[in-house]
């Protein structure tokens, strides 16, 4: 089996999260995320799958009165993410994310894939060339754009936008890029784009995506996570999951008895 | 049999009937109120080309844009616009370098750093500022900052354009802050969350994603602050002198086109003669400039547009 061959990118241990309203939005998840492997987070509305998937990066970090128990170590440098005196910039330098609706920012396409590289500090535009040239590729948006670089990225279609975004993200080279229903939004054809690009780039990081749509689970992940009500149900083989779930309560949301 | 079915009917209707007469007798309420605010607008533009027309009959247009003095109440009578405009770009160029810059950093702050407890207790606070009485802001330019001025250039008259226009600046910061914040803050969460994902700090975020985001709004703030810059009288009239004087040095003492038609205004023209007409000709110049101020906003905020 895949595991036996692959390493482990990321893990989280015994993780819980609470909002500042006091909710206790995930109870306990332990999971690992394989490197160079897609990793799918399914489950029903609200059951945490966009709580969890935005621990990895520390976004939660951004609202006060947040709080996170438990850990995500990454490997192989066995740092803790979540641990508070890791810089969570430093955290998102390395893992990066592109959300449920695309969020260009209001700036030309070239700039919005510069973006991650110039707060970096580079400035040198050769090498700024060369990388959005890179992005754009690894995108699939290089040859829709290559004419019009310095357009709003807002004139773009909302799948070439998502485009847009998965090259903003991965210009910078992370390490694990995290993807919140990054469909959801899109037409079947922008849909399908996406999941052909998520399996080309899985060859280079580490992915983690969450998605409520099934078909899309099974179509592009390796591992798949059942969630429901903060909790982790079932992990295992995305074959396995939809082929030969180990608990009913998975089986009953993959059916449709349920969810 | 029919009579009951008619009984039904007839009082729905004429309910209907009724809420029909209401619906028009409030609508046309609303537009005879929108049509007030419309109609005196163009009653001022209207009286303002026919007094400006008498006027025109008597001087020359070559003359009232040429003429570098403007004395319409002497003796030796002068009517070039010149130096009431030069007074009013200078005192409203001065004020909007104050204003610019402060007003912006503060948006800034308020909408991307500041605590919500913070924000709650500024706020109020600026807006307070809007709420002082010109007249006040033009004794402070008077009694306090000039003569402060003064400690540092001994020869600055008491009546000058840098006091008046570092005042009048103070006075439109709110208007700045406040609207910018406005607009900042409407710039959806999820593109700074795109911003900080890719590892920005709160300060890239805020001015390379917020800014630029929010920047059609944070224009529209400048337009209405020159508008009011350009507009002010008080401040102006009480502090930057009354004396026409084509100048842009803001040392100097000057008249802006506000402060004239205020002292114009209150001393007693007799209908018809040139010098009351005099005042809607500078009135209209005054409209023209912050209409093409207002223009002149427009093309940036379009142009800004294209090119972010
Ligand atoms: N900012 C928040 N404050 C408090 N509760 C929240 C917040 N965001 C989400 N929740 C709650 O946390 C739970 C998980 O939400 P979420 O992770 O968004 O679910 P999913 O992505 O699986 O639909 C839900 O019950 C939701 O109501
Ligand atoms: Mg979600």
């Amino acid at each position: 089996m895949a595991t036996v061959t692959t390493a482990i990118k990321a893990e989280a241990r015994d993780l819980n999260f609470f909002y500042s309203n006091g909710a206790r939005a995930l109870k306990g998840i332990s999971m690992p995320l394989y490197e160079n492997k897609i990793t799918a987070l399914i489950g029903p509305s609200g059951c945490g799958k966009s709580t969890f998937l935005r621990c990895f990066n520390r976004m939660h970090d951004l609202y006060p009165g947040n709080k996170y128990q438990g850990e995500i170590v990454m490997h192989p440098d066995n740092t803790n993410v979540l641990d508070s005196g890791v810089d969570p910039i430093e955290v998102r330098m390395r893992i990066s994310m592109v959300f449920q609706k695309p969020n260009p920012f209001p700036k030309s396409i070239y700039e919005n894939v510069a973006y991650g590289l110039r707060v970096r500090g580079e400035n040198n535009k050769r090498i700024m060339d060369d990388k959005v040239e890179e992005a754009l590729k690894g995108a699939a948006l290089w040859n829709e754009v290559k004419d019009r670089l310095h357009d709003l990225a807002f004139n773009l279609s909302g799948g070439q936008q998502q485009r847009l975004c998965i090259a903003r993200a991965l210009a910078t080279d992370p390490e694990i890029m995290l993807f919140d229903e990054p469909t959801s939004a899109l037409d079947p054809i922008a849909t399908a784009n996406i999941e052909e690009l998520m399996v080309e780039l899985r060859s280079k990081l580490t992915i983690l995506v969450v998605t409520h749509n099934m078909q899309q689970a099974a179509r592009v992940s390796d591992y798949t996570a059942y969630m429901y009500l903060g909790e982790l149900i079932e992990y295992d083989d995305t074959d396995k999951i939809f082929t030969n779930p180990g608990r009913k309560e998975t089986e009953d949301y993959i059916t449709g008895k349920f969810g | 049999m029919q009579l009951p079915a008619q009984l039904t009917i007839s009082p729905r209707l004429a309910k209907n009937i009724r809420r029909n007469v209401k619906e028009r007798i409030i609508e046309l309420i609303l537009m005879m109120a929108a049509l007030v605010a419309v109609a005196t607008t163009f009653a001022i533009v209207g009286v303002l080309l026919y007094e400006s027309l008498s006027f025109f009959k008597t001087v020359s247009v070559i003359d009232f844009f040429t003429d570098t003095q403007w004395t319409p109440l002497f003796e030796d009578a002068h009517y070039g616009i010149m130096p009431l405009v030069s007074g009013t770009l200078t005192t409203s160029a001065i004020a909007l370098a104050v204003a610019v810059p402060i007003g912006t950093i503060s948006a800034i702050f308020l909408s991307e750093f500041a605590s919500h407890k913070t924000r709650e207790i500024v706020k109020p606070i600026l807006e307070l500022l809007v709420g002082v009485p010109t007249v006040v802001f033009g004794y402070f330019a008077l009694f306090f900052v000039t003569p402060l001025l003064q400690s540092i250039y001994p020869s600055l008259p008491s009546f000058n354009m840098l006091g008046a226009g570092i005042v009048m600046g103070v006075m439109i910061i709110p208007y700045i802050a406040s609207m910018s914040e406005d607009a900042m803050r409407a710039v959806p969460m999820s593109m700074r969350e795109g911003s900080y994902a890719m590892g920005a700090t709160r300060f890239q975020t805020a001015i390379k994603v917020v800014t630029p985001a929010a920047i059609s709004g944070i224009v529209a703030a400048y337009i209405l602050a020159v508008s009011r810059a350009v507009g002010e009288t008080m401040v102006v009239a009480i502090a930057a002198g009354q004396q026409p004087n084509l100048t842009f040095n803001p040392l100097d003492s000057a008249a802006t086109i506000t402060a004239y038609i205020v002292q114009v205004a209150m001393g007693d023209l007799p209908h018809g003669s040139i010098g009351y007409q005099s005042i809607f000709a500078a009135g209209l110049v005054l409209m023209a400039m912050t209409l093409s101020f207002n223009i002149f906003g427009h093309w940036v905020r379009k142009k800004y547009r294209e090119s972010y």
